[in-house]
């Protein structure tokens, strides 16, 4: 059934294609990849690509292009591979020169091993999970802008075997005789005309079949617990270098699944009597390394986009001019910003300094690091908050319809002595076990310190505060190698909700004073939320993501005030104003200054800045001598 | 057999074409077994079949006969090449034995060469360039006259480095016996470059082929030796590859040196090398070798022509030991932000279990690949190799670290031109100053501060004293830095531990006096006892950060008090008893107990730390808030500019850490200072004035201890100028820097002179003097009261404060009355004081 989206529906034939013009020149692979990143060029062409996240896996056609949105969790080994190849066909003592890139499996007849025109080439693997934490919205508002026509199909019922046999025979449009049982079902549905949009039925299966699945027999090591969708091996052929451990990528590339790579695992025994030298890899390794594709399949990267963030409401390219779309999208700039910080105000319960924080706490940013020191981050630590009451939960939710991605972290006793945050090599398994601080970037990670009750910390407890402590002061977690640790530096906003002071360090620490005292905290809560349209919600989406990108400098002029200022204040009371100090002071400047659209920093946003510390400080201090049991 | 030579004589030796040639497994190569046999009769080693011919079949059944195939000799050894029973190599694999052996029966493959490629023209190894003849004699040349007059390898130590130097090994072997020679690639590269080309690429024909020219040479020299076998040769640095993540296709069947980390080791596999195949209808015994892991069973008996008669004995098959092992890319060796990549490597024979997870090693060896099967009884194939690598060499890289001998055991090979680049650095006058700003440019000022722990990153000259009775003298430098909350104290040591290859960083809050020193734990897999060391023997030749150093708990800090002055840990627990090197200096951070520095209290009372720790610190430094106004201007522009100056900027006026690292890396590996006439003359001229200045006020103002910190620091000093002489500027900026420090930490506040004594007892003279005082005019108002035995505690408190003129506090009337209580002249008892 040939359409306009072969390219979308059969690429490995635009491969085979193109290979088979090139008589063996090795260029071959740069135009390949070329044809491919024109045609996702093409308007909206990347929308027609349907993407793993929403579409489930047996519905996408095998050997097809599919995009995956997901986050580098491990790295594997990179793996030789035969880039090129010849067959033997026996029936008709023929030779064939086949091409071997981005595919898993060679077709067609016995392997020439001897053959001259062999071409051994390297590949790399990367373990791909799903961004963790990603919000809700985001990801249905992915799968809104999805154009794909995936075609369901009718036929997926448990007695496919038989059915699929029956349409072998109409494959022979395919260029591969691949034995595999959901491709049949695929084309037949495809051949049956059905070209209904995916939308409805995509909603729901993806819980019900994969993490099914995935809990019962195999760990998809997820970072954070109660993860779903799919994990992906996506084999890389060139530039692997250039990416990182956690980045976040968009992958465009040819999923195989062919049912045929899981027979390792099933028969390794049967093999390792043929070969008892074959030890290489141990029963977890194998686990980890060659999973049954129905549940992790493998995708062979045509092209990948970095993803400098997860929103939807923005595009995903070209950081640059991101600027100038926010200041079009938002010519009201302004208006959002004060409609956001009302909402803030009534969702802290009329704290609106605490809300003004919040704001310049969701827009922080590592933008760059000075040897070890990270610029930009600011964790705010909100304290005065209930003990053992909704609050807190309910304020995640809130931060949640924000943000792309967060997670919220209940720093109970059981959760820090028992949960595995820094991530950890399995040597054993030769893979990195993940934790709960392996995150993408600029994902929200908020502390609920009003869950910990005392008691004791063991071992595992100390070390999970103590990296909790060094992601919030240097923005890095050092995982753990056995051998060695390593240091990965993150970008990772930090919010703490405490009872008092946090005993986690942060960058500023906002007491919350409510001026509102509703009978009924939810009601108030979710009355709250209510009274917020959802166009009024992607505004403010639009707006953190973007005031979060801008670029912003600093003039000789304001330098000079700045310093000027640094050193009157220190006339008057050197104690009231530290080198701590102006850092902070210089942070909530950018972030002020970046939350009203400024690229740069004004006297009056030096000015503000100042009178928001101020603010802040006196209202911290009152609090201690109210309380008086701080140090 | 000559076929297969002449098969493609038209093909240039392609690479390529080999790779494949060799992963050819899965379909054994059509080669029949006569010609395997045939090949077994003229192996290229002396044959052990020639010996073994003579002996009765009757004890070679005995189970005693079994092992490897050197054990099959019988009686003892013989001397002479003949005699010597070769040994297989496993490393190189019997792959592609066919081809090679053609070409060493020799008369029979001279006529071949001249019919395959007419005439002069020379005989190779089908698919190389290798001529066999050529390639011996070659060598055996590299052996008899190459000397390496220059060479540093500990290898060679006690060779005469004049004489060919491995005809010298050879007379080693002879001696010690173990017939092993290791060749160093880069001698036979500088030799014959055209024969290091061979052996990289084509290691599988030209090893063997070394082989048959060392052991020819061997016993034409000492033909009376006995070997348990022939001797084999290991060329180890092969410089094709350094990094594990540069290995690429092109590698395949490439002699490789990687250097890497060992995470697991697998149980020793035996692998079958000869099948013994016995008849079972009329007991004829043959032999079948392993071809690519696969036997070729005898189908029929050539004894009594039987058909399936022939049975496989185990035990008198013979086995090579093979151990699988995991290497890790070293830490250093990756780019930030990706994830360490493994390889696969394959031990055998001796070289099972010589290397433990966790050790540091570089490995020469062979890189292969082998096609993955996806299902035996299928034809498609994974279009997936796996590789692996087959060790010849192992070398482990921390090994001399062990053994504590010295740094070279961390030699970073740095080229000629960065070694220019770091000597020009250092010729530049103010090179002292340049480094100290680079160090932390994010910190600002504290220049001081920076210099010293730049001082301490290169460290002094370590000196063994063992012969004269005490042991060694620290080299290490230990610092403290105190002051006030938020004055970057915690970065600077961040910085510090960012920049040193074997630093550690803990806080004193969270770590124990195990997790400082080590503990016993039992291994999960093994069920061992196993030490664990902490991050003071882990920081061993490095630097030590201890955040919150007052945090710690007094049982902690006293583990401190061995390595911070005999650089070593001594253990007793759990049935081991050890003692561990801790070379480590120690970069210490402490925050004053009333959480802002008193300046009217000294640095003992400020910190409470006990006194003896804080001897032990060779420089101490306050870190406080100057509070004047150019301070804060400079501070404000530095910090404002660290918020909008762009990478660019910055790197134009600093240089960067890469550099640093490696200038210091260099220093503390080739530059080894000694105190030269006139730096030892200024040494004690600063030491006696130390002296003189307390002694004018009745109090010692300078001890050994500070004598010793002088000197390390003028050798750290003479390093960073990469100058093998301690020289008087040194001494100047020793003193200074160490004048400084003393001048912030061991003022008296109460009477503004720098006191020694504070560090060193813990309180400053005049405090003493005071006590005293104190204590006397106690007395006297006791005397004044005249014969009552027993008063009221806080009448004469009171009595006592209202007569001084000084403020009296509790404490110090407590103290007097300590004091008086020592002398016998009274005794307190609850709330009265009794006279005796």
């Amino acid at each position: 059934m040939p359409t306009v989206h072969d390219w979308i529906n059969n690429p490995l034939a635009v491969v085979d294609g193109l290979f088979a013009q090139s008589n063996s020149s090795p260029d071959w692979e740069k135009k390949v990849v070329e044809y491919f990143k024109e045609k996702l060029k093409l308007n909206d062409a990347h929308t027609w690509v349907p993407s793993l996240n929403d579409v489930p896996l047996y519905y996408l056609k095998p050997n097809s292009l599919v995009k995956f949105r997901c986050m580098v969790q491990d790295m594997f080994d990179p793996e030789f591979f035969m880039g090129v190849y010849e067959t033997n066909d026996l029936t008709s003592n023929s030779k064939q020169v086949k091409c071997g890139k981005y595919k898993d499996i060679t077709v067609g007849g016995q392997v020439d091993f001897n053959s001259r025109n062999t071409v051994t080439s390297e590949r790399q693997t990367f373990y791909c999970v799903p961004i963790p934490g990603e919000s809700q919205w985001a990801k249905e508002s992915y799968a809104g802008t999805s154009q794909a026509r995936v075609v369901p199909s009718t036929s997926y019922v448990p007695n496919r075997h038989k059915r699929s046999y029956e349409e072998d025979d109409e494959m022979d449009t395919q260029p591969q005789q691949l034995k595999d049982v959901s491709q049949g079902t695929q084309s037949s549905a495809e051949s049956h005309g059905n070209t209904e949009p995916k939308r409805q039925e995509t909603e729901a299966p993806s819980h019900d079949s994969s993490s099914a699945h995935c809990t019962s027999s195999l760990d998809l090591n997820f970072p954070l617990p109660g993860e779903k969708g799919p994990a992906c091996l996506v084999k890389v052929y060139e530039d692997w270098d250039g990416f990182k451990l956690n980045d976040m990528l968009e992958v465009f590339g040819i999923l195989s699944v062919d049912p045929a790579l899981s027979v390792i695992a099933d028969e390794r025994e049967a093999s390792s009597l043929l070969d008892p030298t074959e030890v290489t890899e141990t029963v977890e390794e194998q686990r980890v390394h060659s999973p049954p594709p129905s549940l992790v399949p493998r995708l062979h990267m045509l092209y990948a986009q970095p993803l400098v963030h997860n929103n939807p409401l923005l595009p995903s390219s070209a950081p640059e001019n991101n600027g100038d779309h926010l200041s079009s999208v938002l010519g009201e700039l302004a208006s959002v910003r004060a409609e956001l910080h009302t909402y803030l105000t009534h969702v802290l319960m009329g704290d609106s300094l605490a809300a003004e924080y919040l704001i310049l706490h969701l827009i922080s940013n590592v933008y760059s690091r000075r040897d070890v020191l990270p610029l930009g981050k600011f964790t705010l630590n909100l304290s005065g908050c209930p003990h053992s009451s909704p609050y807190t939960e309910h304020l995640y939710k809130v931060i949640q319809q924000l943000v792309p991605s967060s997670y919220r972290l209940c720093m109970s006793l059981h959760n820090m002595n028992n949960q595995r945050m820094v991530p950890r090599k399995d040597y054993t398994a030769n893979r990195l076990v993940s934790g709960t601080l392996q995150l993408a970037n600029n994902t929200s990670l908020f502390l609920d310190e009003t869950q910990l009750e005392q008691g004791q910390l063991d071992a595992t407890g100390v070390r999970n505060i103590t990296a909790l402590g060094n992601l919030i002061s240097w923005q890095k977690v050092d995982y753990d190698f056995n051998y060695h640790q390593m240091e990965f530096p993150c970008n990772i906003n930090v919010l703490i909700t405490s009872e008092g002071r946090s005993l986690l360090p942060s960058d500023s620490q906002v007491n919350l004073r409510p001026t509102l005292n509703p009978p009924n905290l939810e009601e108030y809560l979710s009355a709250v939320q209510v009274a917020q349209v959802p166009s009024q919600f992607n505004k403010y989406r639009i707006y953190l993501s973007g005031a979060r990108a801008l670029n912003y400098t600093i003039s000789d002029e304001i330098t000079k005030a700045v310093e000027e200022d640094f050193v009157e204040m220190r006339k008057d009371d050197p104690q009231s104003m530290s080198a701590e100090d102006l850092h902070r002071l210089l942070v909530v400047a950018r972030l002020l200054s970046l939350s009203h659209g400024q690229n740069t920093l004004s006297r009056d946003g030096w000015m503000k800045a100042k009178q928001l510390e101020a603010l802040r400080i006196s209202r911290t201090q009152q609090q201690k001598s109210l309380s008086g049991n701080e140090p | 057999m000559t076929s297969t030579a002449s098969e493609d004589p038209l093909s240039p030796p392609s690479q390529r074409s080999r790779a494949h040639d060799t992963s050819t497994e899965l379909q054994p190569m059509p080669t029949s077994p006569a010609m395997d046999t045939a090949a077994q009769d003229v192996s290229l080693f002396s044959s052990p079949m020639a010996p073994r011919s003579g002996t009765s079949e009757v004890d070679a059944s005995s189970p005693l006969m079994y092992g490897t195939p050197s054990s099959r000799v019988e009686g003892t050894p013989r001397s002479g090449i003949r005699g010597t029973p070769a040994r297989q190599r496993a490393d190189l694999g019997s792959v592609r034995k066919a081809p090679q052996v053609d070409m060493h029966s020799e008369p029979v493959s001279e006529s071949c060469c001249h019919s395959e490629q007419g005439a002069g023209q020379r005989l190779v190894i089908w698919g190389t360039d290798v001529n066999v003849g050529t390639c011996k004699e070659k060598f055996q040349r590299f052996l008899q006259q190459f000397t390496a007059p220059n060479s540093r390898e500990e290898e060679n130590a006690g060779l005469d480095l004049n004489e060919p130097l491995y005809m010298q090994k050879l007379d080693e072997i002879s001696v010690v016996g173990e017939p092993v020679l290791n060749v160093n690639c880069s001698h036979i590269q500088t030799f014959d470059a055209d024969l290091y080309r061979q052996l990289i690429c084509y290691p599988q024909e030209v090893i063997p082929t070394f082989d048959m020219a060392v052991n020819e040479l061997f016993f034409d020299r000492l033909p009376d030796s006995v070997l348990e076998h022939q001797i084999q040769v290991r060329p180890y640095s092969a410089l094709k590859t350094r990094n594990m993540r540069a290995l690429n296709p092109e590698d395949i069947d490439q002699l490789i040196t990687i250097s890497g980390m060992v995470i697991r080791t697998s149980q020793l596999i035996p692998e079958m090398q000869e099948a013994f195949f016995r008849c079972q209808v009329c007991v004829f015994n043959t032999r079948v070798e392993v071809d690519r892991g696969r036997i070729a069973e005898p189908a029929v008996c050539r004894n009594c022509n039987t058909t399936h008669s022939m049975a496989l004995v185990h035990n008198r098959s013979a086995f090579s030991d093979k151990q699988m092992i995991k290497l890790q890319e070293s830490p250093e060796d990756m780019p930030a932000g990706q994830t360490p990549h493994t390889t696969v490597v394959y031990a055998h024979n001796d070289l099972v279990d010589k290397v433990q997870p966790g050790d540091r090693i570089n490995i020469t060896g062979i890189y292969r690949a082998a096609p993955m099967r996806l299902n035996p009884r299928q034809s498609q194939v994974k279009s997936v190799y796996k590789t692996h690598i087959d060790v010849i060499h192992f070398r482990k890289t921390d090994e001399k670290r062990l053994h504590g001998l010295d740094e070279d055991g961390e030699q970073k090979l740095f080229t000629k031109e960065r070694v220019a680049m770091l000597k020009e650095l250092a010729a530049k006058p103010d090179v002292y100053e340049r480094l100290s700003s680079a160090l932390a440019p994010s910190i600002y000022e504290h220049e001081d501060i920076k210099k010293g722990i730049l001082l301490q990153l290169f460290g002094g000259t370590r000196k063994d004293f063992t012969q004269t009775g005490r042991g060694n003298f620290r080299a290490e430098i230990n610092i403290l830095l105190c002051g006030d909350p938020g004055t970057s104290k915690s970065q600077l040591l961040q910085y510090v531990y960012n920049l040193v290859p074997r630093g550690q960083y803990t806080s004193g809050k969270g770590s124990s006096a195990v997790g400082l020193t080590a503990y016993v734990m039992k291994d999960p897999e093994t069920r061992q006892l196993v030490l664990q060391t902490g991050a003071l023997v882990l920081s061993d030749n490095g630097i030590c950060c201890i955040d919150e150093f007052d945090k710690m708990s007094d049982n902690t800090r006293s583990v401190l008090h061995e390595v911070m002055e005999q650089q070593t840990l001594s253990i007793a627990k759990a049935g081991i008893i050890c003692q561990l090197n801790a070379r480590t200096s120690v970069l210490a951070a402490a925050n004053p107990v009333e959480s802002q520095w008193n300046p009217k209290k000294t640095t003992i009372e400020n910190i409470q730390l006990p006194h003896t720790l804080l001897s032990r610190f060779d420089l101490i430094f306050l870190m406080l808030d100057p509070q004047d106004e150019a301070y804060d201007r400079r501070l404000a522009h530095h910090l404002v500019a660290l918020y909008y100056q762009s990478e660019e900027q910055i790197e134009e006026e600093h240089l960067d850490m890469a550099v640093l690292k490696d200038y210091i890396a260099f220093a503390r590996t080739s530059v080894h200072p000694r105190l030269s006439e006139e730096a030892s003359q200024a040494l004690i001229e600063a030491y006696v004035d130390m002296r003189k200045i307390g002694s004018g006020r009745g109090m010692v103002s300078a001890y050994p201890r500070q004598l010793e910190s002088l000197i390390r620091l003028a050798e750290a000093h003479a390093k960073v100028r990469f100058s093998s002489k301690v020289e008087s500027i040194d001494v100047e900026e020793a003193k200074r820097l160490h004048r400084e420090a003393l001048k912030q930490s061991a003022t008296d506040p109460r009477t503004g002179f720098v006191d020694i004594s504070i560090l060193t007892t813990g309180m400053s003279a005049t405090a003493r003097k005071r006590k005293e005082e104190v204590a006397q005019a106690l007395k006297k108002l006791i005397q004044s009261k005249g014969k009552t035995p027993a008063m009221k505690y806080q009448q004469l408190f009171d009595d006592l404060r209202g007569q001084s003129e000084a403020a009296i506090t509790k404490d110090m009337f407590d103290e007097a009355l300590r004091a008086l209580a020592d002398e016998d002249y009274l005794t307190v008892t609850g709330k009265t004081v009794r006279l005796l």
